[in-house]
């Protein structure tokens, strides 16, 4: 829009008008920056150039000779590893900040609506009890089934005669995310210590189990998913005037809820199937994303996207790194540096960020 | 864009919100809606707000069923509105509120142009707010967000404009100000107003109701008498011309209380 450009520069969020872009082109740069890092640092650390040098083998600029202990632990281990890390941080913060939208609540998120509790008692099912009691499904299929069981479970005691009551979908998401809990504890007293384990990764999450195979589908699922809540961010906007106002701007709101919701669902039992119950991300990043460029969706949901992906490919990182050689479960760092970050941002601005 | 509002029944479980009511209203008219709370006028509006779907009966939009002719986006290019729960999200920017008004004009991949930041401009200079386009919506005092949901509303180019109390939780100063406003736009306009006075001196034609029935449509100095005003409000009433502005003036007081200076009859 140059006809008002110099205008638009002055905006009154921490960052607007030209610098939005600025930032989102920071944030690529960013991304870039932690992926390389992320492969290029773990239990074992491997010079930058090497990791340049297989991933440009493979990419076929570069045909260097590299070692086959180097190819594995870069091509095959860390690149989709840090990879999945980046989809699924990108993800579940998208699915929060439409959850949020949804729910039209600032605490909406896919843990505190239950998603993850949900998804962490399928993938404990199928470990504990093994496969048959799932339907034949692995541990991350269970999880994708019961994620979105969940969701629908949720939203059917959040809706009355039709209409979603954004209090009722919070309180509900609660309820039905400690019964989860209360029957994964409870098998969780019944299982071998190996198998405990394996659960307490579920339910903490974990990138550990990445690999090129089971990149694909969740990348192809999660992408799109994020396309399409990116063309409808203009409508995701009018649902922060209440329902009488959305209808009257033309949008039908409750099918526009229904849609969100089968999008929103669909991208959070993806990416909880594939990471497990990874907190805060999708509570924190949307909320910062806020704060630094207001609540308007075309602007603010790039940002948490992008965000989401650094912020995640960095806190799997720290979760190798932290006890090496040892790894620990990711959403113990995502809770611990996101809710200093997270008070912090609070304080910092004078108002509330989100649906006052 | 006339408005007629056809047989128009609302019935949410057993209850009857509202009953058979049937209104015209007449291209760049004034309409006012008034009755006791309970009575039906925010039912009536949400009907034309496409937000609550009538029983029976239909509304038309310039002869367009706004139900079963017109999309959800078409009815939004033909009317707009300011609604009295209007949420609004304090830290949008001003920009971004009215924005949203263009939102039914666009498809998926449009991006906001030069055209729509000359009718963001626009409205916002037409109710006197240009000058906070860059400010926060928490910045402002209720008046001024009250200009600024009009101004969305100017956003949509909707020749049709409802108001469901727009005055509410305004100072008296900000209350006139933003009635004469929308008085001012000439858009064919529906309000829902709770002060008979408002009404009075502001509405071409009104609709009383109550208890989710139509009482009686027409121009205010038929419709207002004190009869009537102590029939559906239960309080007394004195119709005169207003002091200052010449206008017609409805003076009310409790039905109880005791005449020391006004009287209740009809002196005009």
């Amino acid at each position: 829009m140059p006809a008002d450009a110099p205008r638009r520069a002055r905006g009154p969020h921490l960052i607007s008008g030209g610098g939005i872009v600025a930032l989102l082109i920071g944030l690529v740069i960013a991304l870039v920056a932690a992926l390389l890092l992320g492969i290029s640092i773990g239990t074992v650390t491997l010079p930058l150039a090497d990791v340049w040098r297989v991933i440009g083998t493979h990419l076929g600029w570069s045909n260097a000779p590299v070692t086959a202990v180097q190819d594995q632990i870069i091509w095959e281990f860390r690149t989709p590893r840090v990879l999945l890390a980046a989809v699924v941080g990108a993800g579940l913060s998208m699915a929060g900040a439409v959850l949020q939208v949804l729910a039209r609540n600032g605490l909406a998120d896919p843990y505190v609506l239950g998603v993850s509790s949900g998804a962490a008692l399928g993938a404990v099912l199928a470990i504990a009890i093994g496969s048959s009691a799932v339907g034949g499904l692995s541990a991350s299929g269970a999880a994708f089934v019961f994620s979105l069981l969940t969701l629908v479970v949720v939203f059917a005691f959040a809706q009355r005669a039709g209409r979603i009551g954004p209090t009722r979908l919070v309180l509900a998401g609660v309820a039905v995310s400690y019964l989860a809990t209360a029957a994964t504890s409870f098998i969780q007293l019944y299982v071998n210590p190996l198998e405990l384990r394996g659960i307490l990764y579920w339910i903490l999450g974990s990138l550990a189990s990445a690999s090129w195979d089971d990149l694909r589908l969740p990348t192809i699922t999660i992408v799109l998913s994020m396309g399409w809540l990116l063309a409808r961010a203009r409508s995701m906007n009018v649902m922060a005037t209440g329902d009488d106002t959305a209808n009257a701007l033309g949008v039908d709101v409750n099918r526009f809820r229904i849609e969100l919701l089968v999008i929103s669902s669909l991208l959070t039992a993806t990416a909880v199937s594939v990471s497990g119950g990874i907190g805060f991300v999708g509570l924190m990043v949307p909320h910062a994303a806020r704060m630094i460029v207001g609540p308007e969706h075309r602007r603010m949901l790039p940002v948490c996207a992008l965000g989401g992906a650094v912020f995640m490919v960095l806190v799997d990182l720290l979760s190798r790194i932290a006890d090496r050689p040892n790894e620990l479960p990711v959403g113990i760092f995502t809770a611990a540096l996101g809710a200093p970050f997270f008070l912090l941002l609070l304080r910092r601005t004078g108002t509330g960020g989100g649906s006052t | 864009m006339n408005v007629t509002i056809a047989d128009l029944d609302v019935v949410i479980e057993t209850n009857q919100i509202l009953g058979d009511v049937s209104i015209d209203i007449t291209t760049g008219h004034f309409h006012g809606i008034v009755g006791p709370n309970g009575s039906g006028k925010s039912t009536l509006l949400r009907c034309i707000y496409r937000a609550l779907k009538p029983t029976n009966g239909s509304v038309f939009l310039d002869g367009d069923d706004l139900w079963r002719t017109l999309s959800s986006r078409h009815a939004a290019r033909r009317r707009a509105i300011v609604a009295q729960d209007s949420a609004i999200d304090l830290d949008f920017s001003v920009r971004d509120v009215v924005a949203m008004g263009r939102a039914p004009h666009k498809g998926l991949f449009d991006r906001d142009d030069a055209n729509d930041a000359t009718i963001i401009d626009d409205a916002l200079t037409s109710v006197g707010m240009a000058w906070a386009i860059d400010r926060l919506v928490a910045t402002l005092s209720g008046g001024e967000r009250q200009r600024v949901l009009l101004a969305r509303a100017l956003a949509q180019q909707a020749p049709i404009l409802v108001l469901d109390e727009p005055t509410n939780h305004l100072d008296v100063r900000a209350q006139l100000e933003l009635l004469d406003l929308v008085r001012s736009l000439g858009h064919t306009t529906i309000a829902a107003l709770h002060d008979l006075d408002h009404a009075a001196s502001l509405c071409d034609t009104i609709s009383v109701l109550q208890h989710g029935r139509l009482v009686i449509t027409g121009p205010p100095h038929d419709v207002l008498t004190p009869e009537l005003i102590g029939d559906v409000f239960g309080v007394r009433a004195h119709i005169g011309t207003h002091p200052i502005t010449g206008r017609l003036h409805i003076a009310v007081a409790a039905a109880t209380s005791t005449a020391t200076a006004a009287t209740s009859s009809k002196d005009n």
